[in-house]
């Protein structure tokens, strides 16, 4: 049996720190009357709505690429898929559905060129994705304004064209996911089963993925590039799977969201979603070049319920709204933690 | 001049890593204005002594060690490199260590640039003066002319050719006010003949000047030109300390690899081969530190081929240039099908199998669990260990199949382990190079590299892994090409034996041939008759 | 000697410069704006964003890239001048007096943030940038929070209506300009602020001065090489976290002076896009991940404010929408930012491959034929 120090030091006292604070927070809440059986409700909503994103950082990661702050990439081909298909009119499953097999493909080209790219710049990754990123969004920015898009839904009501800022999903596929087979307890706790078993597949589909013989030589990639290239395996190539992996469900993670949410956000919207899903995977146990499945349930669950948390139970606490500084200095302290952690290169 | 203490005196210097002794009791002298040519093989103990001189902090990290240096008849200990370089002791190593986009000038005097002060260091101190550009050009001039060599002290390093880069740093460590006595390792190992004659002219003029130099070199000729004194390291001690003047190359040759025991093969004789397994012609490897300049030899069916030589020379970069882990050029047939090179994969395919030399760096996932390192390699080449889920589509790693693989590596090589299911970094260095050899077992190969397989293993793992490479060239009659360092391991296992220097096979011997003949090759004697063997 | 210009290879050297000449050369006649106008503008924001830039040129030098880490230097300024102001210190001594409260807190954010860098060699960009997000929330806890609560404030005007807490804007009327305004010169139709430019000049000066001295030549070692300047006996750990400390300071001042030409603040934003601007204009300048110069700085400022100037304008008159020319000034600066660093990193790994190839000659036997790579 290990000891309490050793565990520790391996785990990292920050993510002991969080987990204690989230426990303290769901002790508390019941004594300055926030409701328990809500904040469960809002928390389980949250994780399904983000655990995807949390989910597409992981093959990036693993394949020794680094944190994602390109997920955006991911996101731009996902809001063309829902966009698109929201203009081809498509509703209800057909739409969610149709969506995500538009967007796909986009997913797909867009990774590939990423990946490319990055194979370029070994060694200098993330600051390079977090800029590629920032590029393609506010480039996209200008696309949403001048793409010949024309549902009356999706466009600006007094001139015609170009899309709006938000997009009310309501009498498209909003909360479709949701609302399958949703269980309601009581007032105030809904369990949105049908979102978190579509999280739960695509967490499995992920699983299976890395115990196939290329999901095999790209944990490998990861771990040491110079024995996958002495067995054979070509380490650039993995690279670009993973990062087309990484973009295709970074995708599907924002249609699992928008459909949660409600809403399609365009614009500046995409920019800082990596931040959050990186701290969920870290807060969650991952480092940067390991991550597994468990440290995205985790994380996703420990981050949103923090989230969650914080805003009622500490507003009630102390009268006055800290939750956002606490959200600032806890995912950015949690991503700091990670990159200034001496990486324990076992060579 | 019984009473002048010598400049530099070693006294019974001994050392041990965690009981692995590397040095016992050296002991020699160095006088002023003397040049001391200090030789042996690889890990005879060279590199450590200079640590030790140095003092280096990973000597004190690993419990420091016995014995006494004296300077000047006083008994001193170095506790970091910049205490030697204060005392007067200057090093050159065989790495550059410059600024590439610093002048000769600046590189000279880095981080002892001559400055004028001014108001601002009263309150800021001694790093806010203005650098003296002149005296920075003078004081630099001065150290080129004390070599002896032209260097334009305004060139940038990035812009020199190697030879410059040399001088640059000999340059450096002469410009230092009080040097004394200089240590250069392998200076002419970069350089081409002609700059190789101009440096042992400049060290000539050096040591004319007053300043004492240990000259370590492999290449004996050189050693014997310019040395006043020979030491000669083997196996950490000083097996002969002889004036230069009357020795010959050959002497101190077979000083350096002799031992006393010859090695005896009676099964040679049983040894019958058929066929040509392996036939490389004019091969080149861009392997950093380890390039193949134009190696040609023929592997026959069965046999068990040693490739020896010198760190440096290129007796690694074979292998990994015909694995295609290093750019390479030339022709490689394997059972007269010709090997695509510069493709890891394609060589893999051909059913060759490689145990890297950087058991750590690319022979295993350390991170990962034995099974993982065990079966990957048959996994990726030949599909191996694979498991197909509905008809075909889907295929998954056969967890049960990986577990039994390692298990049985496990019991055959007895790895030393918890089980499959730990983790490489767990092991011992020993036992993580029986993973590195089931990893290569486990794909069946018909040809089998071996680079280094002893290395930085206790004497007992040391034998197994022999052993049971021994075996399985006898029971499956795979073809084997083991390189090492090892002159010893060479000649109790391998049939034949070549040996590598300066990118180039210098000659190729029988097991059991001469000592002295190995020593001859490895020191750049290069027989002509022999190169082509 | 005269070396014959080769235009492809200038080309190829400042593509990043290159393009963005030729796109504000497209934008600027498409805008209509007049030339007195721009020019003007262009003037006010050499003096108003130089300052900040040039704190990138340091730490560059140092070789630790881009200091995004730079907005904690911001954050100082910004604390410096709400006190200035609330303790009603007005005109250029307010700006002083700002400039010596941020001083100290300048100091301590530089040293925390050169430590958390040495911490984090080789990702020292994504590790700054993603400290500035950090320090953001401790500063919105100081200012929001702390302040009025716990850290005495005396004006009103500054203070939530709650009590504590500084409002979201700070009106900068006491220090506004009072820099800019102290020596305005009015030449060609033109107002030119000499008093700023004397400080900026002044700040030249220093970084020429700073080369020549041991501890800029120091910088420039380790930038170049960390393990030889370490064997040399170089304190590799303490030069670089001096170099991200006057950094730190430099952007400080920086804030100040951009804060008053503004002539307000907006106290939860106004640091925000800072790093982002200063890395932007010092890379469009020319400059490169490991080499910077004073022409970078004021070519770079120059274009990337040119394109702001006239880019929405441009845009409303092609597009007739403002927002697009806004959106493409954005895409362009990002992607500036980005191609840049791809640039650099695509290089170096070029560069480590024709010094291989260079060794490879050595390597190869010259008889030695049919080898192919």
């Amino acid at each position: 049996m290990r000891n309490f120090k050793e565990f520790a030091a391996d785990f990292g006292w920050p993510r002991i720190i969080i987990f204690f604070f989230l426990i303290a927070l769901f002790i508390g809440a019941p004594f300055v009357g926030v409701s328990v059986s809500t904040s469960f409700s809002d928390v389980f909503n949250r994780f399904g709505q983000n655990a995807i994103l949390v989910l597409a950082l992981v093959p990036m990661v693993q394949s020794g690429c680094g944190l994602n702050f390109g997920l955006p990439v991911g996101i731009i081909a996902g809001l063309l898929g829902s966009t698109l298909a929201m203009q081809f009119g498509l509703t209800g499953w057909f739409g969610f559905f149709g969506a995500v097999a538009i967007c796909l493909p986009f997913a797909a080209l867009f990774g590939w060129l990423y990946g490319l790219l990055l194979n370029k710049v070994k060694g200098e990754e993330m600051t390079i994705a977090m800029y590629v990123g920032f590029s393609l969004v506010t480039f996209f920015s200008i696309l949403w304004l001048l793409l010949p898009y024309s549902s009356p839904a999706m466009v600006w009501g007094y001139t015609g064209r170009g899309l709006r800022t938000t997009i009310t999903l309501e009498n498209f596929w909003g909360k479709i996911l949701n609302n399958f087979l949703a269980v309601r307890i009581g007032q105030n706790f809904t369990f949105p089963t049908g979102m978190i078993l579509f999280v739960a597949l695509c967490a499995f589909l992920v699983y299976l993925f890395f115990r196939t013989k290329t999901g095999t030589a790209m944990t490998a990639v990861g771990s040491n590039a110079d024995f996958a290239r002495a067995g054979g395996v070509s380490s650039d190539k993995m690279r670009t799977v993973s990062v087309m992996l990484s973009t295709m469900l970074g995708a599907v993670g924002i249609l699992v969201y928008q459909q949660s949410f409600g809403f399609i956000q365009l614009y500046q919207a995409p920019l800082f979603m990596a931040f959050p899903a990186i701290a969920a995977l870290l807060i969650g146990g991952a480092s940067v070049n390991k991550a597994s499945m468990v440290n995205v349930l985790v994380g996703t669950l420990l981050f949103q319920g923090i989230l969650t948390m914080t805003p009622s139970v500490i507003n009630s606490v102390l009268q006055t709204d800290m939750s956002e500084v606490i959200r600032i200095v806890l995912s950015n302290g949690m991503i700091l933690y990670a990159l200034t952690r001496k990486t324990k290169v076992s060579k | 001049m019984p009473n002048v203490p010598p400049l530099l005196s070693l006294k019974g210097i001994s050392k041990d890593f965690y009981g692995n002794t590397v040095l016992e009791d050296v002991s020699f002298d160095v006088e002023p204005g003397k040049i001391i040519g200090l030789v042996g093989e690889n890990g005879a103990g060279k590199t450590t002594l200079m640590r030790i001189l140095f003092g280096m902090p990973v000597i004190t990290e690993t419990g420091g060690y016995g014995g006494q240096i004296e300077l000047d008849g006083q008994p001193v200990k170095f506790k970091s490199p910049f205490d030697a370089l204060d005392a007067g002791i200057g090093m050159v190593h065989q790495e550059f260590s410059l600024i590439p986009g610093f002048t000769t000038a600046e590189n000279i005097v880095l981080n002892r640039e001559p400055m004028k002060a001014n108001f601002v260091c009263e309150v800021f101190g001694d790093r806010m003066s203005i650098l003296d550009r002149t005296a920075m050009r003078t004081r630099a001039e001065k150290a080129i002319d004390r070599l002896g060599v032209k260097l334009d002290t305004e060139t940038l390093v990035s812009e020199m050719p190697v030879g410059h880069k040399q001088f640059t740093e000999i340059a450096r460590e002469i410009n230092r006010a009080n040097v004394r006595l200089l240590v250069l390792d392998e200076p002419t190992a970069v350089l081409a003949e002609s700059e190789a004659e101009i440096l042992l002219e400049a060290l000539r003029r050096l040591a004319a000047q007053g300043i004492s130099i240990i000259f370590i070199s492999h290449r004996l000729h050189e050693v014997a030109t310019v040395a006043d004194t020979i030491v000669v390291l083997r196996d950490g001690r000083v097996v002969k300390e002889a004036p230069a003047a009357g020795t010959s190359v050959r002497d101190i040759a077979s000083w350096m690899v002799g031992r006393s025991v010859d090695a005896k093969r009676p099964d040679l004789a049983s040894r019958k081969f058929s066929g040509e397994a392996l036939k490389v012609e004019r091969l080149w490897v861009d392997m950093p530190g380890e390039a193949v300049r134009d190696v040609s030899f023929t592997v026959r069916e069965g046999e068990i081929f040693g490739i020896g030589g010198l760190a440096g020379q290129g007796k690694l970069g074979i292998p990994n240039g015909v694995m295609g882990l290093y750019a390479g050029g030339g022709t490689v047939l394997l059972h007269g099908k010709p090997v695509p090179l510069n493709d890891p994969r394609g060589a893999l395919s051909m059913g060759m199998a490689f145990v890297s030399e950087d058991r750590r760096g690319v022979g295993l996932l350390l991170d990962e669990t034995l099974e993982w390192n065990i079966g990957f390699t048959a996994m990726q080449i030949q599909g191996g260990y694979l498991k197909s889920y509905l008809g075909g589509l889907l295929k998954l790693r056969d967890e049960a199949g990986l577990r039994k693989l390692a298990e049985e590596y496990i019991e055959q090589l007895s790895i030393k382990c918890t089980g499959p299911k730990q983790f490489a970094k767990e092991l011992s260095g020993g036992n993580q190079q029986k993973i590195c050899l089931a990893k290569a077992f486990a794909v069946g190969p018909n040809l089998l590299f071996v680079s280094e397989p002893t290395r930085g293993i206790d004497v007992g793992a040391k034998e197994l892994v022999l052993q049971s490479l021994r075996h399985y060239n006898r029971d499956n009659g795979t073809t084997i090409v083991m390189v090492s360092s090892e002159l010893e391991e060479l000649r109790s296992i391998c049939d034949r034996v070549a040996i590598v220097d300066e990118g180039r096979i210098a000659g190729i011997l029988p097991p059991d041939a001469d000592i002295a003949e190995f020593g001859l090759l490895m020191a750049g004697e290069v027989k002509q008759e022999a190169a082509h063997a | 000697m005269t070396k014959k210009f080769d235009f492809k290879r200038f080309v190829d050297d400042n593509v990043v410069v290159v393009i963005f000449l030729v796109l504000t050369a497209i934008a600027t006649p498409i805008s209509g704006l007049s030339a007195n106008y721009i020019l003007q503008d262009i003037f006010t924001r050499i003096g108003r964003n130089s300052f900040l830039v040039f704190s990138l040129i340091l730490p560059i030098m140092a070789g630790m890239g881009i200091n995004f880490g730079m907005v904690l230097g911001a954050m100082a300024g910004q604390l410096g001048l709400i006190w200035a102001v609330d303790w009603n210190i007005s005109g250029v001594w307010g700006l002083g007096f700002g400039v010596l409260i941020g001083l100290p807190i300048a100091i301590g954010l530089g040293i925390v943030c050169g430590s958390v860098l040495n911490r984090a060699k080789g990702r020292e960009m994504a590790t700054g940038y993603i400290l500035g997000f950090f320090m953001d929330g401790v500063y919105q806890f100081v200012v929001l929070y702390l302040m009025g609560a716990i850290i005495p404030m005396r004006s009103a005007a500054l203070t939530l209506s709650r009590g504590y807490g500084v409002r979201n804007t700070v009106n900068l009327d006491s220090v506004r300009q009072s820099l800019d305004k102290l020596l305005m010169v009015k030449a060609f139709g033109l107002n030119f602020p000499i008093a700023t430019y004397l400080v900026i000049a002044l700040l030249c000066v220093f970084i020429i001065w700073f080369r020549k001295t041991k501890l800029g030549q120091d910088m420039r070692a380790i930038g170049q090489d960390q393990p030889v300047s370490n064997a040399s006996g170089i304190p590799v750990e303490k030069t670089r976290i001096i170099a991200i400390v006057m950094s730190t300071v430099l952007a400080m001042i920086g804030q100040i002076i951009f804060l008053q030409n503004m002539g307000n603040m907006a106290t939860y934003n106004a640091h925000r896009q800072t790093g982002f601007f200063a890395a932007a204009a010092i890379l469009v300048g020319g400059a490169s991940v490991t080499k910077a110069t004073i022409p970078n700085v004021f070519v770079g400022v120059v274009l990337l404010h040119l394109m702001y100037i006239v880019m929405p304008r441009a845009g409303a008159q092609l597009f007739g929408s403002a927002q697009i020319g806004e959106y493409f000034r954005d895409a362009f600066s990002y992607g500036a930012i980005a191609l840049a660093l791809v640039l650099h990193a695509w290089r170096k790994r070029r560069g480590v491959a024709i010094d291989r190839a260079g060794m490879r000659q050595n390597t190869v036997d010259p008889d030695a034929k049919g080898g192919v790579v």
